[in-house]
């Protein structure tokens, strides 16, 4: 099974995304396969500030429990609330509408990420 | 050494199944997503491939002997293609396994047949096998687990799902009641039971008459998973061996566990003389319904509104039929009354939940 990996983003080992361009973080399609059907996103708030690779929060699937870790340092300007009644957004849009949080960065710290293509042959 | 696998297999790859380790067996954890196999079982009729539970077959004059002093029920109630939910337990009356014990209909193999959880066939085998020597016991003993397969088939449409391939038969079994049947000309034992709370049955068949039987039925309901399995037997309560009892990392008593009602201390079990004084044990079994936004699992623990540590959660999930996070666990006894407020401590934080009695669907 192939899954989508827009060259537009920037992401971790640990399979989370960041938009170079306006800093919104999310999960990849093979992640949230990987997980199953998620049923709980636990979030920061507004104005948190967030270290490079710390605990950004916690997905929650039915059978799983996964860590999510922040892929650049900043203060988190934006969360998805629509995920508090919709976890499964993050199943039906990765990408899309199940995006988690907006992070206001510092792009140095995007050397430190990986491109679509390093992406791609990781979960190949 | 590698993982056992189930004679259907080939089947799971083939339909797409992704695939777990559960008891030393690589078995299907979904098919088609945890949350869509649930509600097929609950709302229409969904097939597991259960064949990594264990079976053990016991014969000869000493065969009822040796079943009554090594399960917690008394199978001297059992009538040929009876079957009866027992624990088993040790010298401490800690549980060691839970299991259905049948007293095989006359054109079945063996005198008893029973079942224990994956991974457990070789120590119940064990078991039996050494206490038959230590009391010189006249009966055979095979762990026949390789030999068999076995599926369960389980939701309000699966007795007439099963019933048009395997005849009407199929509807005069009462609960916990068997019968030798013929399904796609297979010899099964099919059995009135199941681990979800919905009406099925339970099919066990020689392992190379697997592929037949799953055909015949998997075609048109929905195959299920562990995922699935799992989900629908915490929505009844009902005990997952390993998980909610574990004789090394959580011993716990039938009583503790809530399943008195398959303990019968004048049938003389291993353990009874240990139990005879905690039939009111110190803690109890559980539901509990978490009413902040989280979800319950395996190790944490439950407190008082206070803070007060007063008991682990062995289970949980999002109930996938009532979309809210439920738990199983065990609390002390003081504070185990349906209704009672708690709390369960989920990353530091103490979330509030109700002592909920299962199952938590309405009847």
């Amino acid at each position: 099974m192939s899954f989508d990996v827009p060259d537009d983003l920037q992401y971790l080992e640990s399979h989370e995304w960041i938009d170079p361009a306006t800093g919104r973080v999310g999960i990849s399609e093979f992640a949230q396969d990987e997980l199953g059907d998620v049923v709980f996103v636990e979030l920061p708030s507004v104005g948190d500030a967030l270290d490079q690779h710390d605990e950004l929060g916690v997905v929650e699937s039915i059978k799983a429990v996964s860590d999510l870790y922040a892929p650049v340092s900043g203060e988190v300007t934006a969360v998805n609330d629509a995920l508090t009644n919709e976890p499964e957004l993050v199943n039906e849009a990765p990408f899309g509408d199940g995006w988690l949080v907006e992070i206001d960065f510092d792009s140095d710290d995007l050397e430190a990420t990986l491109d679509s293509d390093d992406y791609r042959a990781q979960i190949a | 050494m590698g993982l056992r696998t189930s004679p259907l297999h080939g089947r799971h790859e083939d339909r797409g199944a992704s695939f777990t380790e559960f008891g030393g067996w690589n078995m299907p954890v979904d098919f088609d997503g945890i949350q869509a196999e649930h509600a097929a079982v609950r709302e229409a009729a969904g097939i597991f491939d259960v064949s990594h539970m264990g079976e053990i077959e016991v014969s000869g004059p000493d065969a009822e002997r040796l079943m009554q002093r090594l399960t917690t029920n008394d199978v001297s109630r059992l009538d040929p293609g009876d079957a009866q939910y027992a624990a088993i337990t040790d010298d401490d009356g800690i549980m060691i396994d839970d299991t259905v014990v049948y007293r095989t209909p006359a054109d079945w193999p063996g005198a008893f047949l029973f079942v224990p959880n994956a991974g457990h066939d070789a120590a119940a085998f064990d078991r039996w096998t050494d206490h038959r020597d230590a009391h010189d016991l006249d009966a055979s003993v095979d762990n026949v687990t390789t030999d068999y397969g076995m599926v369960a088939v389980q939701g309000p449409d699966a007795p007439d799902l099963v019933a048009a391939r395997a005849g009407d038969g199929v509807h005069d079994l009462g609960r916990f009641e068997a019968a030798t049947v013929g399904v796609a000309g297979v010899e099964c034992l099919v059995a009135n039971t199941g681990y979800t709370g919905e009406a099925g049955v339970e099919i066990v068949f020689p392992a190379d008459g697997a592929g037949a039987v799953w055909d015949a039925i998997a075609n048109d309901c929905q195959p299920c998973g562990l995922g699935a399995r799992d989900t629908l037997r915490m929505e009844h309560g009902f005990l997952l061996s390993g998980q909610d009892f574990d004789p090394e990392e959580n011993p716990r008593t039938p009583f503790e566990a809530g399943i008195g009602f398959a303990v019968a201390p004048e049938s003389g079990f291993v353990g009874r003389d240990a139990l005879a004084d905690t039939d009111s044990p110190e803690q109890q079994f559980v539901g509990l319904t978490l009413d902040e936004r989280g979800v319950p699992r395996h190790g944490y623990a439950v407190t008082t509104p206070a803070g007060d540590e007063i008991g682990t959660v062995t289970s949980g999930t999002m109930s996938p039929t009532l979309g809210e996070p439920i738990g199983l666990g065990y609390v002390d006894s003081a504070h185990a009354a349906d209704g009672t407020t708690v709390a369960v401590r989920i990353r530091g934080t103490d979330k509030q939940a109700t002592i909920t009695t299962p199952p938590f669907l309405d009847q």
